[in-house]
């Protein structure tokens, strides 16, 4: 289990160049490329950007076996003042209606309470993806509040309702503290039917498969978490395991990143990659560069026709008809239903 | 390793086949297809049923693939062990059912 960063072990893959390098070696059946243009999408272009998707860093009281962030608590990159109210500043000149704020963990990003006041202030709906452990802690004790009085949806991660497969993945312990987390969060309202607090579970797969259709195993989920531990949510998001940082080492040291990418690109599926999420979005890194999506961010892939492009000179128009730079982890966002940060796409 | 009949590499090979006899397997193709589609049964549920199914017909193929198939569609391995149990009962349980005709004809033997 990922008992640090890879940056904090030194390895080999906490270079995002050797990450793509090992990806790009792969044999595999076909190239990302290819089967978009099989299904004439090539090049993959924006359609609109709806969403500025701000990480504010890879601080994280966490470290995850899957983290394609490769966060965890001895990281030290954290947005500055200035790279976030240049966030705000963009979210003001533009219309852009959706603020989706995601880290490593942003509830203790120290700026996250202006980011998110800043954002409801000028009208914009804000998603946080939470962590959900960092709210049993003492600086967090009211964020609950401060987020349902300004409406903000939560999205967040569990990534199995037993205790063993979630700290498998997520740490010793992790269960039990998001459960109580959950709880929490539907005693203030979130989750509740009728309330208008929107609380969204992510659900990733355990190991090296796919992850099972949305719906059904929603039904599931719903049963499970009342019937055992009383616990509320709204809809549950599927996200399949992107084969990046420690996703990638984990499936390298398993012996599973072969057969894993095959299974990607044999369940490639072209209605999912007509919908993925770069289309729709653009994601910023804790430094105010602009990439197409987080995956790419951390890949440190930028963006086609505008690779030095910050926030500081954010340009709407070119980027909602962008051209956006793939590679074969792509395969990850276009297997069986897809996958997005709001779950399936097909 | 190479020379044994069970090879994992043959299993994306299945559709091979369909080489000998296309009609056939078309119509084989479509009616699995339909059987495992979400029904009166959810996709979860025949995937489970497949596993223990496949452990009674003992076919490592299909003991692969729907291990896969299980984990993929959301159930977990404590599910699938009982899954494989229920199999195991009745591969057992039928055996030892059948030790009623060993006692009607030692009985008649006997007689
Ligand atoms: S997956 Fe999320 S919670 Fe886990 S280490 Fe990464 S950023 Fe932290
Ligand atoms: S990884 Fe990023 S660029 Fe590639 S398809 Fe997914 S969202 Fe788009």
């Amino acid at each position: 289990m990922g008992e640090s960063s890879l940056v904090g072990r030194a390895h080999g893959l906490a270079n995002p160049a050797v990450q793509r390098a090992h990806l790009e070696a792969l044999v595999l059946p076909r190239r990302f490329e290819g089967a978009l243009a099989d299904s004439t999408l090539m090049p993959l272009k924006a359609l609109e950007v709806n969403t500025l998707q701000v990480n504010v860093g890879k601080l994280c009281n966490q470290t995850c076996r899957h983290c394609h962030v490769d966060a965890g608590p001895a990281r030290t990159e954290v947005m500055s003042l200035e790279v976030m109210r240049a966030c705000l500043d963009v979210l003001e000149r533009y219309d852009i209606p959706t603020l989706d704020v995601t880290g490593g963990a942003p509830e203790i990003y120290p700026h996250l309470r202006e980011l998110i006041d800043g954002a409801f202030n000028v009208g914009a709906h804000v998603m946080h993806r939470c962590n959900l452990t960092t709210l049993l802690t003492g600086p967090c004790q009211d964020l609950p509040a401060f987020l349902a009085e300004r409406r903000v949806e939560i999205v967040a991660s569990l990534p199995y309702y037993l205790p063993k497969q979630t700290d498998a993945q997520r740490g010793v312990g992790v269960f039990e503290k998001s459960i109580e987390a959950l709880r929490l969060l539907n005693g203030i309202g979130y989750g509740r039917e009728g309330s208008g607090l929107h609380l969204h579970l992510v659900t990733n797969p355990v190991g090296a498969f796919l992850p099972a259709g949305q719906s059904s195993l929603a039904q599931d989920w719903k049963r499970e978490l009342h019937r055992r531990y009383g616990v509320e949510f709204n809809d549950l998001y599927t996200i399949t395991n992107m084969p990046i940082a420690r996703f990638l080492e984990y499936l390298e040291d398993s012996g599973n990143l072969q057969p894993y990418m095959e299974r990607l690109v044999q369940a490639f599926n072209p209605q999912a990659a007509a919908g993925v999420m770069c289309r729709y979005l653009v994601s910023v890194s804790w430094d105010g560069r602009i990439y197409d999506c987080d995956f790419n961010q951390m890949l440190d892939l930028r963006i086609a026709d505008h690779p030095g492009m910050t926030i500081f000179d954010f340009d709407l128009e070119r980027l909602a008809l962008r051209r956006i730079a793939t590679g074969q982890h792509c395969f990850g966002c276009t297997a069986g239903a897809g996958s997005s940060c709001g779950g399936a796409v097909a | 390793m190479n020379d044994t009949y069970y090879r994992p590499q043959d299993l994306p090979r299945f559709g091979e086949i369909g080489e000998g006899a296309p009609e056939l397997w078309q119509k084989f193709s479509e009616w699995y297809g339909a059987v495992f589609r979400e029904g009166a049964l959810s996709e979860r549920e025949k995937a489970l049923i497949a596993l223990a199914v496949s452990h009674t017909v003992q076919c490592p193929y299909c003991i692969d693939a729907y291990t896969q198939a299980c984990l993929e569609k959301g159930s977990n391995e404590e599910q699938m062990t009982e899954a494989v149990h229920v199999a195991a009962a009745i591969r057992g349980g039928s055996a030892l059912v059948h030790g009623v005709q060993m006692r009607n004809v030692a009985h008649r033997l006997q007689r």
